[in-house]
């Protein structure tokens, strides 16, 4: 396959259209948690009784559209390859929770990959919806309709005091988890961000690295997400995180423009040996790849690097992921061979630029 | 370097204070054999959410946690008659088992949800669009009480009689569909 044609199918269509404030925010998540009322949660329930579930999901929704969002497909878990699913995760349609009960969890995802339902995670239902940019209204209205949609069929377990009831008590209440996925390499550079986070922390919200609690802000992508689900109403949990994201936008727009006025050469030479690593180097491991990757994206930003289309950063984090590099070479591949596909992937794609 | 006073092999790398009954003793351990002798011990992966989580559980007075694990142990426990998931299991494990634990657990888990939701215990978001049509009343009619109430605080006694009508409205609305129901 050639590398346009594996890119073509490998993001997801709405990675690639333009949102709002995309110089900083990569994209906009909406997550609801959901219940059956009547059966038992994945966790102590007996597989036959999640397997009526997951049937129920194949039998009233697969190849059906909601809105713009058409032909979903359904996909039993345990139908995927190793492969297979791991691209999943590294696209975070699923979670890797979800893939380790592959027997009978299952994932409902629609044709342009901005809805999917996870059937049989934690909860019964997850549903997750995507934007690109900084979106998160339009992602929480949407989500909302699909969520009624899916409510039209489906008795919900929820109570009046507590609200949706789901398995974990972290999630009790909307079952929302709204989230940005920020690019801060300004903020991090002046190590500015370490200042913020705690202010954040405060605000009950979190600020995680790109894989979820605990990893490190690797390419300095910073996941930004609401703790809190229970007592506050969903507008206002969105209207709370959307001005904190406001607030770091900002400050990584000043702080962006204050070490180019300070430090543009020191800045220019970062940014080109990157873009040398990227185009010359023949092994690379994920890290320093992010790395790179997140300095060109920087440089795309500020006009120091014309020739080099945005989306670079965007799609590259995700096609240099494990998953992906194995299924670009249609076999497994031990540790340093990734590193050496990664390497030529790469260079073919600043080649495309060309 | 000092060596671990357990295997003398390796060098050792906790270094702590003991109390016994008031005896103070120095203990030089490695962590194998801090492990292996059980001088600390170590959740399986890492320490995940749940460590954290069912740590903030174990708020329950010590007595009630000793009667369940000790010779009392025949005292009933509280136990989910859906999914048998017991309290114990849930503090534990820091998951429900189904939407019933919630009414089974009822009496306990405010002070959970405080910790975890900032102080809060009451959902104010959602409600679902089909099974809520009730609730979507019941919510429209406290709030247009609200409404009223400041409505006559300010003495604004026509705009309140027009909001009293709604909310006549509205109740008998209510009845209505639940005489539907029944029938």
């Amino acid at each position: 396959m050639t590398l346009q044609n594996f890119m073509n199918e490998a993001i997801s269509p709405w990675m690639r259209e333009e949102g709002p404030d995309n110089d900083i925010v990569l994209s906009s998540r909406i997550r609801l948690a959901r219940n059956f009322a009547n059966t038992t949660y994945p966790i102590l329930a007996d597989p036959n009784q999640l397997e009526e579930i997951r049937d129920f999901f194949k039998d009233n929704y697969e190849k059906k559209s909601f809105q713009e969002y058409k032909d979903f497909s359904f996909l039993p878990i345990q139908n995927l390859s190793a492969v297979e699913r791991q691209v999943l995760v590294e696209k975070h349609l699923i979670s890797p929770h979800l893939v380790k009960h592959a027997d009978t969890a299952a994932a409902l995802i629609s044709e342009n990959e901005q809805v999917s339902v996870m059937i049989n995670e934690e909860d019964h239902i997850r549903i997750q919806f995507y934007l690109p940019g900084f979106q998160l209204n339009k992602a929480l209205e949407k989500s909302f309709e699909f969520d009624d949609w899916l409510e039209e069929k489906i008795n919900y377990a929820f109570d009046e005091t507590r609200g949706y009831l789901t398995s974990c008590p972290t999630n009790v209440g909307t079952g929302m988890r709204a989230s940005v996925m920020m690019h801060l390499p300004a903020l991090t550079l002046t190590k500015q961000i370490n200042r913020m986070i705690p202010a954040i922390n405060q605000l009950g919200l979190v600020v995680r690295g790109i894989y979820g609690e605990g990893s490190e802000a690797v390419g300095n992508i910073y996941q930004i997400s609401n703790q809190i689900t229970l007592g506050k109403s969903e507008g206002d949990i969105v209207e709370d995180l959307q001005s904190v994201v406001e607030q770091l936008i900002d400050h990584e727009r000043k702080a962006r423009k204050q070490i180019m006025e300070q430090s543009s050469k020191r800045l220019e030479d970062r940014i080109y040996r990157s873009y040398g690593v990227l185009e010359y180097s023949r092994i690379i491991e994920s890290k320093e790849a992010a790395k790179c990757l997140s300095d060109v994206r920087l440089g795309i930003d500020m006009g120091i690097i014309t020739n080099v289309s945005k989306n670079i950063l965007n799609e590259l984090m995700i096609l240099t992921q494990p998953g992906f590099l194995q299924q670009y070479a249609s076999k497994t591949l031990n540790p340093d061979e990734r590193d050496i596909l990664r390497a030529s992937l790469i260079r073919e794609r600043l080649q495309l630029e060309k | 370097m000092v060596e671990c006073q357990e295997c003398h092999e390796r060098p050792a790398t906790l270094h702590f204070t003991q109390v016994i009954n008031g005896n103070k003793t120095e203990v030089h351990v490695c962590e194998v054999c801090a492990k292996e002798k059980g001088y600390m011990s170590y959740p399986e992966d890492g320490y995940s959410l749940h460590n954290l989580l069912s740590g903030l559980f174990n708020f329950d007075s010590l007595k009630q946690e000793s009667n369940s694990e000790g010779i009392f142990n025949q005292v009933k426990e509280l136990q989910c008659p859906k999914c048998e998931m017991s309290y114990s299991q849930f503090k534990r494990v820091g998951k429900f088992g189904c939407a019933v634990c919630y009414e089974t657990f009822a009496d306990r888990l405010d002070p959970i949800f405080k910790r975890v939701h900032a102080g809060n215990t009451q959902h104010h978001g959602k409600i679902p669009k089909r099974q809520g049509g009730d609730l979507h009343k019941k919510k429209q009619i406290s709030n247009y009480k609200t409404q009223l109430r400041h409505l006559i605080e300010s003495e604004a006694f026509e705009d309140a009689a027009k909001i009293r009508d709604k909310i006549k409205a509205l109740e008998n609305d209510t009845g209505n569909s639940e005489a539907g129901d029944n029938s």
